[in-house]
């Protein structure tokens, strides 16, 4: 059973939510829909399921007009970045009011809540009330909720934003899990996210969205590889990634009096305006290397973000340690410049180091 | 600094106590007095300064044929038009306001604000303004002088309160609350009553205690669009003080008349002190 969707678009005021957006999610995949905040992934959810009505476009799912069907007979489950529960009720009647919806026998209810509680690990709290809970807890209890109808398809609204950074590692790793663990047979799995690192953790078929149009569709590899143009390496990278306005000439990359042996992968490339990206992680501290000087030094975790400067370029360089910098120190760097991606004037992939186009 | 503190919080606690209770318990022991109690010089305490009695009291409700004023019919006519009108007042207010806060109207430059304000306008307005075009509609129907009509009028007093406590109750509500019930398979009237009601339960409390207390206390309608047929307790109360009824009666009377609002008041406040007016909603 697949959901197809044909040139959504969604405008409610001057800007547009969704921009011709096309798809085709198949049976038993996860599909991250990533893209940052304000993108239109909230909006591409709510259509799917049904809370927001298209201005064009259509979905079908398993060959019928999906858009003709109300939200309350779609069959989809959905968990908000909020944590949303229904207060009145209390853990176990939350789980168990789908059901109940549906008119399930009562040992039947009880038999699937138990389940569901049990594989988001919240056996023993079933009288407990909402507000008791805390906020990881009841996301928890949203996700049993809609994972207790065995929706055909699920889709999960950034759903860790909001959890502090222990809470979100864990129930990450608790999602890909369930994941695995066969949920998505015959499910249709979409998570969205602006988090990169949980896109590639994720590894699903992943759909960049920005200002509301798709700008490179492709598994999680494929993405952070060969990103199609300057946005999508912006948007699936965290910090984004370098982008230093160069010229290739002789084999030489040549930007701020900086001469850099230009690897196979770029030495074609002799356009004007060219851009060079690189990733924080692919610059190191070297002795022998460049100079730059530092505008920001911030210690996030076990990492070490460097902002630094010379003459206009500016770069973020990460080092994963934690070290000790003042602003304005003068420090030496290393490109590894094969690891370098070149993009045109226009933002489009001229050549990639895993081969995307030139390379 | 933290002694003159309390000090002063309990002083003030304690004087506004008094200003309080005072005509309360006033109206309560010249309620029990007789004719020499009160006019023969200053008696405060009962059994000891006088003799209660249960004069002022069975006043109230003889007939007037016997030398009472009979406040009894007047009484549940005003429990039936307020609880009657309140209640109608409620669910038809929670209707609309819900409709106010979850969908979007528009008719020109009317849009759902404007529409909100419009019912409170009714109560901005002063009621004199109002009373022409009542008196004259409630002629036209035939219902002048009617409890039907007075529920009519009082409807129309009552439900801009509860539009607008119910409409920035719901407004707090989220919208995703909503939405995830009929994701979980609700339609739309289903959401409403099973997920959306249940969580608002605070706010109908707030809003009807607020129509019941601005029912029972209206004099104004009630005196306008009411003659013989129909009396309500307020004009009644009235009444009895421009003739010559006794201190005591009117004492008594008065005590009658604000019970019920003072038996709301507890339950409510059993009810805020449970805390379920807040925190019901994250």
């Amino acid at each position: 059973m697949d959901l197809v969707a044909n040139n959504l678009s969604y405008k409610p005021d001057d800007q547009y939510h969704l921009n011709e957006v096309s798809f085709n999610f198949k049976e038993g995949n996860l599909y991250t829909i990533l893209g940052r905040t304000l993108s239109g992934k909230t909006t591409l959810l709510k259509t799917i399921a049904g809370l927001l009505t298209p201005d064009s476009g259509e979905i079908e799912f398993d060959g019928k007009n999906f858009l003709k069907i109300p939200v309350w007979e779609r069959n989809v489950a959905m968990v908000y970045q909020q944590f949303i529960n229904y207060p009145h009720l209390n853990v176990f009647e939350n789980i168990a009011f789908p059901l109940k919806q549906r008119k399930i026998d009562q040992s039947v209810i009880n038999e699937k809540v138990t389940d569901a509680l049990k594989s988001v690990g919240l056996l023993g709290y079933e009288k407990r009330k909402i507000q008791e809970l805390s906020g990881g807890q009841q996301q928890r209890v949203s996700l049993a909720r809609s994972l207790v109808k065995n929706a055909k398809i699920l889709l999960l609204d950034e759903p860790l934003v909001n959890l502090d950074y222990k809470l979100r590692e864990q129930l990450r790793e608790e999602f890909k899990n369930l994941f695995s663990k066969g949920l998505a047979d015959e499910t249709i799995l979409i998570y969205s996210t602006t988090d990169p690192r949980e896109t590639m953790e994720l590894n699903g078929e992943v759909i960049v969205l920005d200002e509301g149009k798709v700008l490179q569709v492709g598994p999680a590899k494929e993405i952070f590889e060969n990103p199609n143009s300057l946005k999508v390496a912006e948007i699936s990278n965290d910090p984004p990634m370098n982008i230093i306005e160069a010229k290739i000439s002789d084999n030489q990359i040549r930007f701020e009096g900086i001469n850099l042996e230009a690897p196979q992968h770029l030495s074609k490339l002799t356009e004007d305006g060219l851009k060079i990206g690189l990733r924080s992680s692919d610059i190191e501290l070297n002795e022998n290397g460049h100079e730059f000087e530092v505008e920001l030094a911030e210690i996030s975790g076990s990492e070490t973000l460097l902002h630094l400067k010379r003459g206009d370029t500016k770069i973020i360089v990460s080092i994963e340690e934690v070290l000790n910098f003042k602003i304005h120190d003068k420090v030496k760097i290393n490109f590894k410049i094969d690891r370098a991606y070149a993009f045109h004037a226009g933002g489009k992939l001229a050549s990639s180091p895993f081969g995307g186009l030139n390379g | 600094m933290n002694k003159l503190y309390i000090f002063l919080k309990y002083f003030f606690i304690v004087v506004w106590t008094v200003f309080v209770v005072a005509p309360f318990l006033w109206a309560l022991t010249t309620s029990f007095k007789d004719f020499q109690s009160v006019n023969g010089g200053v008696t405060y305490i009962p059994w000891v300064d006088f003799e209660p009695n249960l004069e002022g009291w069975k006043v109230l409700i003889k007939s007037p044929a016997r030398g009472g004023v009979d406040i009894i019919e007047p009484y549940f006519n005003s429990l039936f038009v307020t609880c009657t009108a309140s209640l109608i007042s409620i669910i038809l207010g929670t209707l609309s306001a819900y409709a106010l806060s979850r969908y979007t109207f528009k008719a020109g430059f009317v849009k759902n604000n404007d529409i909100t304000f419009f019912f409170i306008s009714q109560r901005i307005m002063p009621p004199i303004v109002l009373s022409i075009p009542f008196f004259l509609f409630l002629s036209s129907i035939n219902l002048l002088d009617s409890l039907t009509g007075l529920i009519v009028v009082y409807i129309v007093l009552l439900m801009p309160i509860a539009v607008w406590i119910m409409v920035d109750f719901f407004n707090k509500v989220p919208r995703e609350i909503d939405e995830t019930a009929l994701i979980d398979g609700c339609n739309p009237y289903q959401a409403f009553l099973k997920v959306v009601l249940p969580n608002s339960i605070p706010g109908l409390i707030v809003a009807g205690m607020f129509c019941i207390i601005f029912g029972w206390i209206d004099f104004f309608f009630a005196f306008i669009l009411t003659f013989t047929e129909v009396q309500l307790l307020p004009v009644k109360i009235v009444a009895l003080n421009s003739s010559v009824t006794p201190w005591w009666s009117l004492s008594a009377s008065a005590l009658v008349s604000v019970a019920p609002l003072i038996i709301v008041a507890f339950i409510v406040e059993r009810y805020l002190s449970k805390g379920n007016l807040s925190g019901a909603i994250k």
